[in-house]
C-alpha cells in the first residue's frame, strides 16, 4: 500500500482553495453569532422574563438537535414552500453557501448565548455592588463592569466554541459547498485515493485548530495578566460541549 | 439482524480469491438512489433494473446473492476494502475506473443527456446537442464521481459545475431552481425529473451524448483479482441475453431496448 | 393527522431511524465511558508514555472534524484491519466492519476524548483527604483506585457524562454520511419520494428533541439520587 505523495502535491492548490472557504465560513459565522448572542445572553441573565423564556426555547431547540438536521431544514426544507421561492430571500437561500452560513450563525448564536449568560452570572457580585454603590446606572454597570469581566470569563469556553465551529463547517460539503472536505471528496472521486486525501485534510484541520487555540491562549493571557496565576472558574456550559 | 449486532460485529470470512463453488455467496452492492435503475421502495427493499439484472445473473450462476446498499462515491473503495464482491449500480466502464477495478461485459448502454427548463436559453448545435457555449454562466448539476461530472468538467467550460452526493439531491435542486441544468443518464432523468412533480416544466435538450468520458456502457464492477467471478458474470450475462430473461426485465422498466447494440 | 405521520407510506422508515439512532447512541456512549476511564487514567498517570498517548488522543479528536474521522476510519479502518490480519495469517482475509459498528466505534472514540476530560476532572475532585487516609492505612495504589476512587468518581462525573451523552445522540447524525440508516439518513432518503422535505426534517427535529428531553430528565434524576447539589453557584 503506497502513499501517493505526488497526488497530494498536485491537489494542494485546490485544497488550499477549499481551506479558504472553510475559514471564510468560520470567520463570518462566528462574529455574527457573537453579535447576536450578546444581547440575547444579557436578556437571559437579567431574569425570568417572557423574553428570557422565549430565548431559552430558541437555545434549547438549536442545542438539542443536530446541526446537520438544522442545515437540511434550511437547505431542503425551506425550498418546499413556494412562498419562500418567490420571496426576496430566495436569492440567498438558493445557494448552499448562504444556507450554511445561516445554519451556522443560528447554531453558534444559541450556544454562545448560553456561554454569555453563564459568564455574566459568574461575574463576582461584589464588583457589581460596588459599582451600584458609587451611583452607576444599570446600563453603565453593564457596559463598564459586567461585560468586560464576563468577556474575560467566557473566553476559554468561547475559544472552544470557535474551534467546534471550525470542525462543524465540514458538513457544508453535504450541501454543495466547496469547503476543504468538499474539495477533498471531489478529488477522491477522480483519483480513488481516499486515505491520502483524508489524512491530508485531517492534518490541515489540525493545524488550523491549533493555530486558533494558540491565538486564543495569547488573548486570554493578555486579558488575564492582572490576575497572576489564579485559575478562572470553568464554566459548565463551555466545557467541551460539542454539537 | 444487522441492527441487533453489538460492538464486536466484525464478521471474519476467510476467502481465498476466486473460489468457484456452486451455491457460492456473493454480496452485490447497489446505490439505491438512482431510479429506475436502483432505488429504495417504500417497504425499505432495494429494487430497480440493476437489482433485477443482478438477481437474474445470480440465478444463472447458481449463486447465493445478497444485495446491499452503498453510497455512490464510496463504491469503489468499499469494493476494494472487500465490503462486497460486485457492484451492480449503473457504473459505467471507463479507463480511469479500469485502473482500479475490473468490469464484466456491459449489460446496458444508454446515452447521457441534459435536462433543463423548457424556457432555458440553450442553443442546439450541428450535432443535435447543446453547444458547449450554451452553458456559459449556467449552473450544471451532476453527481460526484460520475462520468457525467467528468464530461461536464471537460466540455462545458464556462459553466459552474455543482456536484451532489446523489442524483436525487441534484434533481431536487433542479426542480427548486438552485441549478439551471442537469446532466445524467436519459432514463434516470426522465424518472427523476420529468415524470416527477413539477416535471412538466423541464425537457430533455439534444439527442444525447455517448462515448469519450462517458465510457463504453454499464458493467458489473469486480475486483481485479476475481477473474473467475468475472468469467461467471460474463457467461451469465450472455445467457440472460440469449434466453429472453434480459428482455423481460428490460420491458418491465423501459419502452425500448437499453442494451445499446454490441459493445463497440 | 394520520397522513402527516404516515408520510405517504414512508413514515415507518423514520421510526426505524429513531430506533437505530437510540441503539447507536447507547452503544457509542458505553464505548465512550470505557475510553474515558482509560484515557483519564492515562492523563493522570505518572507514566510519560501513557500521558503522551492520552494527550495525543484528545489533541487529535479536538483538531479533526468528525466527518473526516468517520470517513477515514470507515474506509481506512477496514483496509488496515485486513492488512494486519492478512499479514498475520498469510491468507486473504476479509474483515468487514459494518456501518453500525463503524458508527458506534467512531462516535464512541470521538466522545471518549470528551469523557476523558470529564473523568479527569472527576478524579481530581475526589477529596484528597480520603486518598491520603487510604494510603495511610496501607492500601496499595490499585486498591485505592478500586475501593476509593472508582466508586466515587461517578458522583462527580455524572453532570459531565450527561452532557456527553446528549451531544453523542446528536453526533450520531453524522453517521448518515457512511450510509448507516439512522434518523438523519432516513429523513434524507425519504425527503425525495415524499416531496415533503420540511415536514420530514421537522419530524426528525422533534424526535431528537424528544430524545434530548428524555436524556435530560434521566440525568437530572440520577444526579439528584447521587446526592450532588448544583454545580453552578
Amino acid at each position: 500500500m503506497t502513499f501517493d505523495f505526488a497526488l497530494i502535491w498536485q491537489s494542494l492548490p485546490s485544497l488550499l482553495n477549499g481551506l479558504m472557504m472553510t475559514l471564510q465560513l468560520t470567520v463570518i459565522s462566528v462574529p455574527i453569532g457573537l453579535c447576536l448572542a450578546l444581547p440575547l445572553g444579557i436578556i437571559r441573565a437579567a431574569g425570568n422574563s417572557w423574553a428570557s423564556r422565549a430565548i431559552y426555547c430558541y437555545t434549547y431547540l438549536f442545542r438539542g438537535t443536530p446541526l446537520l438536521i438544522q442545515l437540511y431544514m434550511i437547505y431542503y426544507g425551506l425550498a418546499q414552500f413556494s412562498l419562500v421561492k418567490s420571496s426576496f430571500f430566495w436569492v440567498f437561500l438558493r445557494e448552499g453557501y448562504w444556507c450554511s452560513l445561516l445554519a451556522f450563525v443560528l447554531n453558534t448564536a444559541a450556544y454562545t448565548t448560553e456561554i454569555v449568560r453563564g459568564a455574566i452570572q459568574n461575574v463576582s457580585f461584589g464588583e457589581v455592588e460596588a459599582a451600584r454603590a458609587i451611583g452607576m446606572s444599570r446600563g453603565l454597570v453593564l457596559r463598564r463592569v459586567v461585560l468586560p469581566q464576563a468577556f474575560r470569563i467566557m473566553l476559554p469556553a468561547y475559544s472552544n466554541e470557535v474551534v467546534l465551529m471550525l470542525q462543524a463547517t465540514s458538513i457544508a460539503s453535504l450541501v454543495t459547498v466547496m469547503d476543504l472536505t468538499g474539495v477533498a471528496r471531489v478529488i477522491i472521486a477522480k483519483s480513488f485515493a481516499p486515505y491520502e486525501l483524508f489524512l491530508t485534510i485531517a492534518a490541515m484541520y489540525l493545524a488550523v485548530t491549533y493555530g486558533i487555540i494558540w491565538l486564543f491562549n495569547l488573548w486570554e493571557r493578555r486579558l488575564m495578566r492582572h490576575l497572576g496565576d489564579r485559575p478562572v472558574a470553568a464554566l459548565e456550559e463551555g466545557a467541551l460541549v460539542a454539537r | 439482524m444487522k441492527k441487533l449486532s453489538i460492538l464486536m460485529s466484525a464478521a471474519i470470512l476467510a476467502l481465498t480469491a476466486g473460489i468457484a463453488n456452486a451455491g457460492e455467496k456473493i454480496v452485490i452492492a447497489t446505490e439505491g438512489a438512482y431510479a429506475p435503475f436502483n432505488f429504495v421502495a417504500s417497504d425499505g427493499s432495494l429494487q430497480g433494473f440493476d437489482v433485477d439484472i443482478a438477481k437474474a445473473l445470480c440465478e444463472k450462476m447458481k449463486a447465493d446473492c445478497t444485495i446491499v446498499k452503498q453510497d455512490w462515491d464510496g463504491m469503489i473503495p468499499a469494493l476494494l476494502a472487500k465490503k462486497f464482491d460486485a457492484i451492480a449500480a449503473s457504473m459505467s466502464i471507463t479507463p480511469a475506473r479500469e485502473e482500479k477495478i475490473a468490469f464484466s461485459d456491459k449489460y446496458y448502454n444508454t446515452p447521457a443527456v441534459i435536462v433543463a427548463r423548457k424556457d432555458a436559453k440553450i442553443t442546439l448545435g450541428a450535432d443535435g446537442n447543446p453547444t458547449p457555449d450554451s452553458f456559459k454562466g449556467l449552473r450544471v448539476g451532476v453527481q460526484r464521481s460520475t462520468i457525467h461530472e467528468n464530461y461536464a468538467r471537460a466540455h462545458f467550460t464556462g459553466a459552474e459545475i455543482v456536484v451532489y452526493d446523489t442524483a436525487d439531491n441534484a434533481n431536487l435542486d433542479l426542480t427548486n431552481g438552485r441549478i439551471d441544468a442537469r446532466m445524467d443518464d436519459i432514463l434516470a432523468l426522465q424518472e427523476g425529473v420529468i415524470k416527477a412533480a413539477g416535471g412538466d416544466q423541464y425537457q430533455v435538450w439534444g439527442k444525447g451524448y455517448v462515448g469519450g468520458e462517458l465510457g463504453k456502457g454499464v458493467g458489473v464492477g469486480l475486483r481485479k483479482e476475481d477473474t473467475k467471478l468475472k468469467e461467471e458474470f460474463n457467461a451469465a450475462i450472455k445467457a440472460i441475453l440469449e434466453d429472453g430473461t434480459y428482455k423481460k426485465i428490460n420491458d418491465k422498466y423501459f419502452t425500448f431496448d437499453v442494451y445499446g447494440g454490441p459493445t463497440s | 393527522m394520520q397522513s402527516l405521520f404516515d408520510l405517504k407510506g414512508y413514515g415507518h422508515l423514520l421510526v426505524d431511524g429513531i430506533i437505530a439512532t437510540v441503539e447507536v447512541s447507547v452503544c457509542a456512549f458505553l464505548v465512550s465511558i470505557a475510553l474515558g476511564l482509560i484515557g483519564s487514567a492515562g492523563k493522570l498517570s505518572k507514566n510519560r508514555l501513557a500521558r503522551g498517548l492520552a494527550n495525543a488522543y484528545t489533541v487529535i479528536i479536538r483538531g479533526v472534524p468528525e466527518l473526516v474521522l468517520l470517513l477515514l476510519i470507515y474506509y481506512g479502518g477496514t483496509v488496515l484491519l485486513q492488512g494486519i490480519a492478512g499479514a498475520i495469517s498469510g491468507q486473504d482475509v476479509r474483515i468487514d466492519i459494518n456501518n453500525f459498528a463503524a458508527g458506534v466505534l467512531v462516535v464512541g472514540f470521538v466522545y471518549g476524548a470528551f469523557a476523558t476530560e470529564v473523568f479527569r476532572g472527576a478524579f481530581q475532585s475526589i477529596p484528597k483527604g480520603q486518598i491520603e487516609a487510604a494510603m495511610a492505612c496501607g492500601m496499595s495504589r490499585i486498591q485505592v483506585f478500586w475501593r476509593i476512587k472508582l466508586p466515587q468518581v461517578w458522583r462527580f462525573a455524572i453532570p459531565g457524562l450527561g452532557n456527553v451523552s446528549l451531544v453523542e445522540v446528536k453526533a450520531t447524525a453524522i453517521i448518515s454520511a457512511i450510509g448507516f440508516t439512522e434518523l438523519t439518513r432516513q429523513a434524507d432518503v425519504i425527503k425525495q419520494p415524499t416531496h415533503l422535505p420540511f415536514t420530514v426534517f421537522f419530524l426528525a427535529l422533534l424526535a431528537y428533541l424528544a430524545m434530548t428531553l428524555v436524556l435530560n430528565t434521566f440525568w437530572h434524576t440520577l444526579e439528584r439520587r447521587a446526592g450532588l447539589g448544583i454545580r453552578r453557584a
